[in-house]
């Protein structure tokens, strides 16, 4: 087998953006504890990872550079180093809205505990289950689980829509726990955006893996049957 | 104008060994079409069938058919009538070593009887312009022999040579293979502008290259074309995993 | 390891030494004998240097003075004659074994005759022109040393007009061949056009060789005392004359031959420089 180095070179970016991959999940996780036990040792915990995250995502976008560079990738190699450097702004991303989540936990500490309508562990849960296989699909390279990624997000943009009427009817007939219901409203939609991230992992894998670009594809027919309709 | 190569069936052999095994490819007129593979899996033979080069060997036989535009070259005409159709510029550039820079480019036609004084003036400026080498070789066209310019210059006096000939394809068996990357890059932005005016082929042993000036590509191996496609596919999204072994590098 | 080392180091440089001593001591082995040589001519030839040489006719036996001058006439006669048949048969074999018969049993065979005639003594050359065109005339003829001298260029002449097109870059020749120019006319304007410097130094070789050949004339031309260029009667040779004069019992003709030898040799030069120079500031104007 020729070109070894390179081989491993691509081996040792996809390792360490697992390990990147790793401590977003992390994050996420430990944001979704810190919300349930309002525990805000945890939330420093958070704010770490996402330092770390940080860190790494210089790191992995000047490895995958170096390789663009000096390596001259083709075909999947190619696609191989695009994705990464997506999913890299991605887990980086999903860093920041777990540290979003963690931020809303520590002002919700200062206010007392209410009751809201929002089933907010089983929306995080869901995101966590997507982030976790866009990435089992991005170790294996399987594209079939990551198009599974892509079907659940409808359901988070459904709990998110429902959770947004829900607690703008609280802010609106229960004032006084407009702060709460704002707080929540907005970790749903840190939630929302952890789930999209995910979506885009599993398209970069799609792309990787078979060589489509199955990105906006709801919204791209859309405006072509909108266009074609007028 | 350029036309296009239509190639059906087309076999080689040189002796007893079967150099290139049923080849079948559209070759679109005005383009550049560029043609990759390993050393000897027969892109170079197949260059030569086209112009019937490869005839200058003894023992080379071929069977299967080439038309270029409406021409069978094999059944209907002689190798020399084609040569003037589908010029050849070689891997190291070969400029006639005791012809002056104007009789270098000159000497397709002089040679083919041509001899108005006037006309072939023109004929050699308009080729000279069209290789990008006029502005560097005008004051000494008759002073300074072909042999006398740099490796990078003399390719171009010999692009110039072949197309003062006027011809429809121009096929180019690796140009830029023995020139250092500024004359490359000077050749490549001259295959660029010629493409509109001729059909170019070009072999190349550097897929950069192929990527950056051809708009198709054939992939050969061990005398077969496995994949012939759009460059931009070859290269991002190739079918063949053969195709996408050589040009990933992982051979072997 | 380090000693070893410098003491081969110390061996090469020795050897390289002796080597180069070798050479140089060859070298001057072989250009002594030419240089002595010249300079006896010139000693033993330059007082019989005249204007008379080069205009009289030799004088009768006993009269002294007389020169050589139809002999310098005749064999300038008889090269002329044996370059315009030697020549063009010689460069035309080099290029049918070179471009066209390459590989065929006729070439080789060919060259294999040309090789033999090659090693051909000069005498039996010519005893084959007396059987050839002295015999069938009934007489001798200057006709007859020149076929004779001819004859004897076509080898040198084929063969080195052979190497020297085989020495053009099959590159060269495939350009002209992508140009659509006929296989004939690539040869002729390009690939004898790029050999012909190495083709006339072998046509120059062969030249001077026979310019000085003395044994082939002896049963064509003859030799002649008188002026004479008729083709069809015998006629006087430079390297004839001087054997002649050479085996004479005279002491004049022995003078007159030291000149004539001396003479022989420095038109022999002055042809070959001659041609030298016409030929660079012709066809090889550009090159290299």
């Amino acid at each position: 087998m020729t070109r070894i180095r390179f081989q491993q070179s691509l081996e040792d970016l996809k390792e360490n953006l697992l390990v990147m991959a790793g401590l977003a999940e992390q994050a996420i996780q430990r944001a979704i504890e810190a919300y349930r036990v309002r525990d805000l040792s945890i939330c420093d915990l958070v704010n770490r990872s996402e330092i770390a995250i940080n860190r790494m995502e210089r790191d992995i976008d000047q490895a995958a550079l170096d390789l663009l560079a000096m390596e001259q990738p083709m075909a999947i190699d190619l696609r191989f180093i695009l994705s990464v450097i997506k999913i890299n702004a991605d887990l980086e991303r999903v860093g920041d809205s777990a540290k979003s989540i963690s931020d809303r936990v520590r002002s919700m500490e200062l206010l007392a505990v209410a009751d809201l309508p929002v089933d907010i562990p089983r929306m995080a849960n869901l995101a966590a289950d997507m982030v976790r296989k866009s990435l089992q699909s991005f170790i294996e390279g399987d594209a079939e689980l990551a198009r599974g990624v892509l079907t659940m997000d409808d359901a988070v943009d459904a709990m998110n829509r429902a959770a947004y009427k829900s607690l703008t009817k609280v802010m609106e007939e229960q004032s006084h726990l407009a702060a709460q219901a704002l707080n929540a409203l907005m970790i749903c939609r840190s939630l929302e955006r952890v789930a999209d991230h995910a979506t885009n992992i599993a398209e970069d894998v799609i792309f990787w893996v078979q060589g489509t670009d199955v990105r906006h594809h709801k919204s791209i027919a859309k405006a072509e049957a909108k266009s074609q309709v007028v | 104008m350029g036309v296009g190569i239509e190639v059906s069936n087309l076999n080689a052999w040189y002796g007893t060994n079967h150099t290139l095994q049923d080849i079948n490819l559209n070759i679109p007129a005005n383009h550049a079409t560029a043609l990759i593979g390993p050393s000897g899996c027969g892109k170079s033979t197949f260059v030569r069938c086209l112009n019937r080069m490869h005839e200058t060997n003894p023992i080379a036989r071929v069977t299967g058919s080439v038309r270029i535009g409406d021409l069978d070259i094999y059944a209907d005409a002689k190798p020399v009538e084609i040569r003037r159709r589908v010029g050849m510029v070689f891997q190291r550039p070969n400029p006639f070593p005791t012809m002056s820079i104007y009789d270098n480019v000159a000497a397709g036609l002089k040679l083919n009887g041509f001899s108005n004084r006037r006309e072939l003036d023109e004929i050699v400026e308009k080729s000279l312009k069209n290789s990008a080498l006029w502005d560097e070789v005008k004051d000494d066209l008759k002073k300074k022999s072909g042999a006398s310019l740099s490796g990078g210059q003399q390719q171009r006096l010999c692009i110039a040579r072949a197309l003062a000939v006027d011809p429809e394809v121009l096929l180019m068996d690796e140009p830029a293979s023995a020139l250092d990357p500024v004359s490359t890059s000077k050749i490549e932005d001259l295959i660029f502008q010629l493409k509109s005016q001729y059909t170019i082929v070009i072999v190349t042993h550097n897929m950069q290259q192929a990527a950056r000036v051809a708009e198709k590509t054939g992939f050969f191996l061990n005398g077969r074309m496995v994949e012939f496609d759009s460059t931009h596919k070859i290269f991002t999204n190739p079918s063949d995993k053969r195709t996408e072994d050589y040009i990933t590098g992982r051979f072997g | 390891m380090g000693t070893e080392f410098k003491m081969r180091a110390s061996i090469r440089a020795l050897t390289d030494y002796l080597a180069t001593g070798a050479a140089v001591l060859s070298t001057i082995l072989v250009v002594t004998p030419l240089i002595a040589i010249f300079v006896y001519l010139l000693i033993r030839g330059i007082g019989s240097l005249n204007l008379d040489f080069f205009t009289k006719v030799p004088a009768p036996v006993g009269e002294t003075g007389g020169g050589m001058a139809n002999a310098i006439v005749g064999s300038a006669v008889l090269l002329g004659m044996s370059s315009i048949i030697g020549i063009p048969i010689g460069i035309g074999a080099g290029i049918y074994l070179a471009e066209f018969g390459r590989g065929t049993r006729i070439a080789n065979a060919i060259r294999f005759t040309a090789d033999v005639l090659n090693g051909v003594p000069s005498i039996v050359m010519g005893l084959a022109a007396f059987s050839l065109v002295v015999v069938p005339q009934g007489h001798f003829s200057a006709l007859a040393g020149g076929i004779a001298l001819g004859i004897m260029m076509v080898p040198t002449v084929c063969r080195s007009s052979e190497e020297m097109l085989l020495m053009v870059p099959h590159a060269v020749r495939e350009a002209a061949l992508g140009l659509g120019v006929p296989n004939w006319r690539s040869v002729l304007s390009i690939t004898v056009r790029t050999a012909s410097p190495g083709i006339i130094t072998g046509c120059m070789l062969a030249f001077a060789r026979v310019a000085g050949e003395t044994a082939p004339l002896l049963f064509t031309a003859l030799g002649n005392q008188f002026w004479s260029t008729n083709l069809n009667q015998p006629i006087a040779a430079l390297p004839l004359q001087i054997y002649v004069y050479a085996l004479s019992p005279y002491d004049d003709w022995h003078r007159l031959a030291w000149a004539g030898a001396l003479v022989l040799i420095v038109l022999i030069v002055l042809a070959v420089s001659l041609v030298r120079y016409v030929t660079s500031r012709g066809v090889l104007k550009g090159a290299s």
